[in-house]
């Protein structure tokens, strides 16, 4: 039987496009020490390290090591993590795993990134098979828009309809002190921004940012002690699909790995009607298109009725499920640490830290993480001990 | 003595070396390498598990974990699933340099296969292209190819 296992803490950086005046370990020390003075610990009280990144974005490989004076790995159990898009969610679902397995108490678990220091787009074109995708890969931004323009042609969803997720999470961004960009746009703003590759504007996409994001998670009978309202862990999934793009882009199935992970999360937490029963949900949505499409894949509602769905407002912050009071991916991009922001953000709601962008009587929350290749985490938290 | 630099900015450090590298393409891409060049021809590999029909050829289904052998000819022809046509900068890490711009990235669904083949479409013109189009696939001149994914110089539009 598994140790149950709360989030305690969180830190994160203040989100910028480039912060010069910190190196990396500079940076994650940061987040790290906001997150243990947010449960009043010290590095002393740290079991154990998970932390990762993208690779080649800074072009250091093993963090886990060269970072330990910013981390506090110094004589301490830490290992690297890093699954692409969903790098942070993964450190968090892998320092999860770590506490429930009974052999750590207390873990600590970082994600960062210095966008600033690659071309981002060259970095994330090495995930692609060397010899059959890379040659036309173009990063991200052109394989999100070709899912995008299938679910379009599928469903008849209009680049206005998508403009509204921008609009929604840019608003939701000004309550986060923390956010990135922060500066509300309009319908028209995104639908005047330039084309970066067909449907997808400069207004439909995530910056760059750097940033870190480090959250504590402690074993049940400590987690209580260390904070009045930890957020428990129902359940995690992850799911990944095949790399080579040619067998992840079968479009017309939705996301296949977020329906399949969601699906596993909602059945061990006794979820029927997610829509009716999230109080919150902090969701990877690295464009707009996705904030029409992966809330089909979570089944908050019927596949083609996204556009409505958040058209009518459903999604808002005094909405039936509120997504992204954060302000979400759209506001703030360091994306090694990206997942872990949604995961740490649904822990801030369910512990009522979130000050203007806090959801009123949040206690059952959703995060998600999304990485390149169309695969997908899932982590379910919840104020009431499992 | 620090205060008298404390208005200076902060300073970057700058690296511009490639890096080479050499893959292994195996045995059935190889064997596709050798069939454009010399037929100009398509194959896929069927799973005798599912039954799927995959191109490039692989030895192994994932879903299904078996390995697999049964070489299929494919036409070098099929329909548009989904497209974008990229304008933006960024640097090829294959070359190096930046990329040529626009071009449009394409997923294409060869006839008799059950995956996606992704390649460039030679149309740029978001009004000239759209899901659903059936493509050709356009090859380099026999002596011009390397055992590369750019000996199909492009897919172009046939309707
Ligand atoms: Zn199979």
């Amino acid at each position: 039987m598994p140790q149950r296992v709360a989030i305690v803490g969180t830190g994160q950086t203040d989100h910028k496009s480039h912060r010069p005046d910190v190196n990396q370990r500079e940076m994650i020390n940061e987040a790290v020490v906001r997150a243990l003075e947010d449960c009043e610990m010290t590095i002393r009280d740290i079991d154990a390290i998970i932390i990762g990144n993208m690779d080649h974005f800074e072009s250091i490989n093993y963090v886990d090591t060269w970072s330990v004076e910013g981390s506090g790995g110094v004589m301490k159990p830490i290992m690297k993590i890093t699954t692409g898009g969903t790098t942070g969610a993964s450190v968090a679902i892998a320092a999860y795993y770590h506490v429930a397995s009974g052999l750590f108490d207390k873990v600590l678990a970082i994600g960062w990134e210095k966008n600033s220091e690659s071309d981002t787009t060259a970095a994330i074109v090495t995930c692609s098979d060397p010899v059959w995708d890379r040659f036309s890969y173009s990063g991200a931004i052109p394989s999100l828009a070709s899912e995008a323009s299938a679910y379009m042609e599928q469903y008849g969803a209009t680049q206005h309809d998508a403009a509204r997720v921008a609009v929604r999470d840019r608003k939701n961004a000004m309550n986060n002190p923390h956010a990135h960009l922060r500066k509300p746009v309009t319908i028209e703003d995104v639908m005047a921004s330039p084309m970066l590759a067909y449907p997808v504007k400069l207004g439909d996409v995530c910056p760059r940012t750097d940033g870190a994001c480090a959250v504590v998670l402690a074993a049940d009978g400590i987690a209580q002690k260390v904070t009045p309202r930890p957020a428990w862990f129902v359940a995690s999934a992850v799911r990944h699909t095949y790399t080579w793009f040619g067998d992840s882009t079968d479009y017309d199935q939705g996301l296949v790995s977020l329906k399949n992970a969601s699906r596993e999360a909602y059945q061990k937490a006794g979820i029927r009607n997610p829509a009716d029963e999230l109080d919150v949900a902090e969701l990877y949505l690295p464009y707009t298109y996705a904030g029409l499409k992966y809330i089909e894949a979570l089944d908050f509602c019927a596949p083609g009725h996204g556009p409505r769905f958040v058209a009518d407002g459903h999604t808002e912050i005094d909405g039936k499920i509120p997504v992204n009071p954060s302000g979400g991916v759209i506001s703030t991009n360091c994306i090694g640490a990206t997942a872990l922001l949604r995961v740490a953000e649904a822990a801030i709601q369910i512990m009522g830290k979130g000050g203007k962008r806090q959801v009123h009587g949040a206690n059952l929350a959703l995060a998600t993480g999304f990485g390149g290749c169309f695969w997908s985490d899932v982590v379910l938290l919840c104020g009431d001990r499992p | 003595m620090a205060h008298e630099y404390e208005n200076h900015a902060p300073m970057t450090m700058r690296m511009e070396t490639p890096m080479p590298y050499e893959w292994s393409i195996g045995k059935y891409g190889s064997r596709f390498f050798q069939e454009i060049r010399e037929k100009n021809q398509f194959i896929g590999i069927r799973c005798p598990g599912c039954g799927k029909v995959y191109i490039p050829p692989r030895r192994v289904c994932g879903p299904c974990f078996k390995e697999l052998d049964e070489l299929v000819e494919l036409p070098n022809q099929g329909a548009i699933t989904a497209f974008s046509i990229v304008n933006y900068p960024f640097i090829d890490p294959n070359t190096g340099i930046q990329r040529p711009i626009p071009y449009t990235y394409g997923y294409i669904r060869i006839d008799g296969a059950d995956n996606i083949f992704s390649h460039i479409i030679d149309e740029t013109d978001e009004n000239k292209i759209k899901v659903g189009m059936r493509v050709r696939a356009v090859f380099k001149e026999k002596d011009a190819m390397q055992g590369h994914i750019n000996d199909i110089k492009h897919f172009e539009i046939v309707d």
